[in-house]
């Protein structure tokens, strides 16, 4: 019994919900995935040099 | 033909197989589109960046695979330089699916098998699957107590589809095989078919922007 104790421990922690358990490392890991997903759509992407020397020489 | 004259350039004779293999060849994928220097502006992106992140975590993953297979199975348990490839092999291994779920949900949003690309979008999917099978045997081959659970817990699933007899999960012998050379040949290949399409037909444009080369609608041109 306490051999399967400290097996659990070892496992991690778990996330149950109805049929759905996933431990919080997963769970985390899918939440950052999602969060850089986001950021990915979301920040501007940096313009190469010259596209930015024509941009800044038209502001002028 | 008199002397000094120049011969007409004329239609390459077609029956070597090395001319008729060259036609094929930049038919599928002419030399302009197999590596060109610019892209459209939509491009400009971070959500187009995931699938070149999974191609070079991909390409880590390889590097550190044939380390790995140099040193043999009990390498990475018995020297702290086998371990620290072995550490580099499986964090790529994480970068890639990462990178490539990233990709996944960016294309499946923008939906990718517009304009032709249907086999590109096929061909990404057998190579999601195809890592994940790779994947699967790696944690087999890990020859610990976790491969020996993975394995015993597994070998009712294999079972069940009826493949047992020839995907023993249970042989880390086999699964170490399937693991080093079958599926990274796998992957590999449907890896390169997938990205020749990508340059074939060009990275799909968001939906609400045209195809390049597409005629200019009416209200547009207007």
């Amino acid at each position: 019994m306490a051999v399967h104790d400290s097996a659990a421990l070892a496992a991690g922690h778990y996330i149950d919900w109805g049929v759905i358990s996933i431990s919080v490392t997963n769970a985390a890991i899918i939440g950052l995935m999602v969060v850089v997903f986001v950021l990915a759509l979301l920040l501007p992407f940096p313009r190469p040099r010259e596209e930015r020397q024509q941009v800044e020489e038209e502001q002028r | 033909m008199t002397a000094g004259q120049v011969p007409a350039p004329g239609p390459a004779p077609t029956r070597s197989w090395t001319a008729s293999l060259r036609t094929r060849i930049t038919g599928v994928l002419p030399p302009g589109q197999a590596l060109p220097d610019r892209q459209p502006a939509y491009v400009a992106s971070w959500i187009y960046v995931f699938g070149v992140l999974s191609l070079a975590a991909l390409v880590v993953v390889i590097g550190t695979g044939l380390v790995l297979s140099m040193g043999g199975v009990a390498w990475w348990h018995d020297s702290s330089l086998g371990h620290f490839v072995n550490s580099l092999h499986l964090w790529s291994v994480e970068i890639f699916f990462a990178a490539m779920v990233i990709h996944l949900w960016g294309k499946f949003w923008m939906a990718a098998w517009r304009g032709k690309r249907g086999l590109t979008w096929v061909t990404g999917v057998v190579a999601f699957v195809t890592s994940i099978g790779t994947a699967f045997t790696g944690y087999l081959s890990q020859s610990n107590f976790d491969s020996q659970w993975i394995g015993s817990e597994g070998k009712d699933g294999i079972n069940s589809l009826g493949a047992g007899a020839w995907f023993n999960v249970l042989n880390p012998g086999q699964m170490l095989m399937w693991h080093i050379v079958l599926l990274p040949l796998a992957v590999g290949f449907i890896v390169v078919v997938h990205v020749v399409l990508v340059r074939r037909h060009g990275v799909v444009p968001p939906l609400d922007a045209a195809e390049p080369g597409a005629p200019v609608s009416r209200t547009e041109a207007d």
